[in-house]
């Protein structure tokens, strides 16, 4: 049996309201496996967003255990949640985020300057990460100067640039056109592959969906189905 | 990482030009207006030394206590050895001798009779042009009609005397005075010279006459009512002249002697060190208020850049860095933009200060204060430290408050930013 990487016990989240407590997700109990390509799906306010944020330590459960690499998301502190993501955690958005004052090269280097890794180390990391999603003619363009399908190609080489163990994706075709909505999903899976990354999506878009070995499905905050696709 | 924020500020106008430009003008603004008010008080400072107070001035224990009204029959007698003790002990320092008196002025008819009258207050000192003090007090310059006195009957009168009493160059006058031992004493004498000093009070209605001159005339043979001291670099310094003043009272004055003599630090006399101190809190003030004002600019600037850039916050905190890495990072760009800012507005303020010249004479009209007619700005690392440092620390203070917002933003909601 494959290494759980992340650990979901009882947990729920509630936010505030002028009528008491929403609950955004309740009774969440899941495990991810290192490697695994899988999916949270549902429509909006389904609660994907908030089970991705929770586990990637942007936010914290207001019930239940989350364990992610061995730590407790309800218990870190804010310094040892910015060090779980710097170290082990990517992330990818559906409107890529770039910062549009770097380059294609800047914008893949800024997480290993958090890392503080020696400067020749750093240069060969990023330069493979841009050569994995394909971009090294691209190296020194600004967001502005780049299509929709080739920020979102930075995007994921700037998550994958620290070789992660988990990466959390939020609706990343969401902007995209087919052509590359399949190409991105192909270098990820290839990635996820080749790196052995975790890839947890947020998404109700079919074409990822398509390319998902587990599928969770999501209704009114509380799993309502866990299926694995098999032959994707 | 250094070079990672650099480029991030200059890449995003947003981030620089605003802050930039008003800590550069604010700054150039400051250097300027601090230069200007250290012209002002060096000025002040080297006008009333050189007429009034010296760096530091030696009269009699009861002169001292009655120093405004310069009294000159308190003065000092008979001093000519004491003075040269003084000069061989403290060759850091010039000592001048000098005698103020007041008088009357009596300008006579063609037959001799009294056609008017005016007080004065004379001043006599060594009017031999080799001397220190014909330099010292610019005879040369202020001369506006006829010539410096040869002889001892002659005198110079101050311009606005002159044209009220409608007197002509060698007219002859009479002065009316009391001795150093109380009796009346009046001398003639003819008008050899016009003064213009461009200080109002000086100007009004100042004799200036030879020592010689003054001292058979008050009866006063070989004394002094004041003795000046200047250092001979010819820069006041508080410290300095109220140490020096110390040393020379604990050897030279007795207090049962009220005609021993004492120093005075040109501080302690009269409101001079109330000026002297207006003006340093006045600069410490001006500065402290100019942090706070700028500090409240760009805090507010600040927090528009922050709102734009609240999506960002978001990217950084999801991809690895701390609100405290963040926070310190946007104080680290302020003190960038901060320290090249108030280089540049230093730079200016001293240019603009350099060529700066102010004809003061027009407002000296109705002042009593002791200023030259050309003021221009002093520059002093003094100056350039408190416009940098102002511009620095106003650029910091407003990124930190600005950047608090960070810390009460919950991190889900800044990243939720990153979705708008």
């Amino acid at each position: 049996m494959k290494e759980s990487i992340v650990k979901i016990r009882n947990m729920g989240k509630a936010f505030p309201t002028g009528e008491g407590d929403f609950w955004a997700l309740q009774n969440i109990n899941l495990d991810f496996e290192r490697g695994e390509f899988s999916g949270i799906v549902g429509p909006s306010g389904s609660g994907k967003t908030t089970l991705l944020n929770i586990i990637g330590s942007l936010d914290k459960p207001s019930l239940g255990d989350v364990e992610v690499l061995g730590q407790k998301i309800q218990t870190l502190n804010q310094k040892k949640s910015s060090i779980l993501r710097a170290k082990h955690i990517g992330f990818i958005f559906q409107t890529y985020n770039l910062l549009p004052v770097y380059n294609v090269y800047e914008n893949v280097e800024f997480p290993l300057l958090l890392l503080k890794m020696d400067a020749a180390k750093r240069e060969r990391m990023v330069k493979d990460a841009i050569e994995w999603v394909g971009l090294t003619d691209k190296i020194k363009s600004r967001p502005n100067q780049l299509s929709g399908g080739q920020c979102q190609r930075v995007a994921i080489a700037r998550a994958m640039v620290k070789k992660p163990d988990l990466v959390l994706a939020d609706e990343p075709t969401a902007n995209l056109d087919s052509e590359n909505s399949y190409k991105i999903l192909d270098t990820m899976l290839k990635l996820s592959e080749d790196l052995g990354t975790t890839f947890i999506f947020s998404t109700h878009d079919q074409k990822v969906i398509s390319y998902l070995k587990r599928i969770i499905k999501l209704t009114d905050g509380e799993v309502s189905s866990d299926d694995t696709q098999t032959g994707v | 990482m250094f070079s990672f924020i650099i480029k991030g500020i200059f890449r995003d106008r947003h981030r620089w030009l605003f802050p930039l430009s008003v800590i550069i003008v604010s700054v150039a603004i400051l250097v300027f207006a601090f230069s200007f008010m250290d012209g002002f008080m060096m000025s002040f400072v080297r006008q009333t030394a050189r007429f009034d107070t010296g760096h530091v001035k030696v009269v009699s224990r009861a002169y001292s206590e009655m120093l405004n009204q310069k009294p000159h029959d308190l003065a000092l007698l008979d001093i000519k050895d004491l003075l040269e003790d003084w000069r061989a002990e403290y060759p850091q320092v010039t000592f001048v001798e000098r005698i103020n008196f007041g008088a009357l002025i009596d300008v006579p008819d063609d037959e001799g009779k009294t056609l008017m009258q005016a007080d004065a207050i004379v001043f006599a000192i060594d009017l031999d042009p080799a001397g220190d003090d014909y330099h010292r007090m610019q005879i040369d310059r202020a001369l506006a009609q006829g010539r410096a006195p040869r002889h001892s009957e002659e005198i110079l009168i101050s311009d606005i005397a002159f044209e009220n009493l409608n007197l002509k160059l060698d007219d002859e006058i009479t002065l009316l005075s009391s001795t150093v031992f109380g009796s009346m004493t009046m001398q003639n004498f003819r008008i050899s010279g016009v003064v213009k000093f461009g200080i109002q009070t000086l100007d009004k209605g100042a004799l200036i006459m030879d020592l010689d001159a003054a001292r058979p005339m008050l009866d006063m043979a070989g004394g002094a009512g004041e003795i000046l001291g200047f250092f001979t670099d010819n820069r006041f310094d508080t410290t300095r002249a109220t140490s020096l003043a110390r040393n020379f009272n604990q050897r030279y004055t007795d207090v049962d002697d009220e005609f021993s003599p004492v120093m005075l630090s040109m501080a302690k006399q009269g409101n001079t060190g109330y000026m002297l101190q207006v003006m340093d809190y006045g600069t410490l003030w001006m500065s402290m208020s100019f942090v706070i004002i700028l500090g409240i600019v760009l805090w507010n600037s600040g927090l528009m850049n922050g709102i734009r850039r609240y999506g960002e916050f978001g990217l950084r905190l999801a991809i690895g860095e701390s609100k405290r890495q963040v926070y310190f990072r946007l104080l680290s760009e302020a003190l960038i933009i901060g320290f090249i800012g108030s280089l540049i507005g230093v730079s200016i303020g001293a240019l603009i200060s350099k060529n700066f010249v102010m004809d003061m004479s027009v407002y000296q009209k109705s002042s009593s204060i002791l200023t030259e007619n050309l003021l221009s700005t002093t520059m002093s690392m003094k100056v350039v430290w408190v416009g940098f440092f102002t511009g620095l620390l106003s650029s910091v203070l407003g990124a930190s408050l600005a950047g608090i917002a960070v810390f009460n933003r919950q991190t889900s909601q800044l990243f939720k930013e990153l979705e708008t």
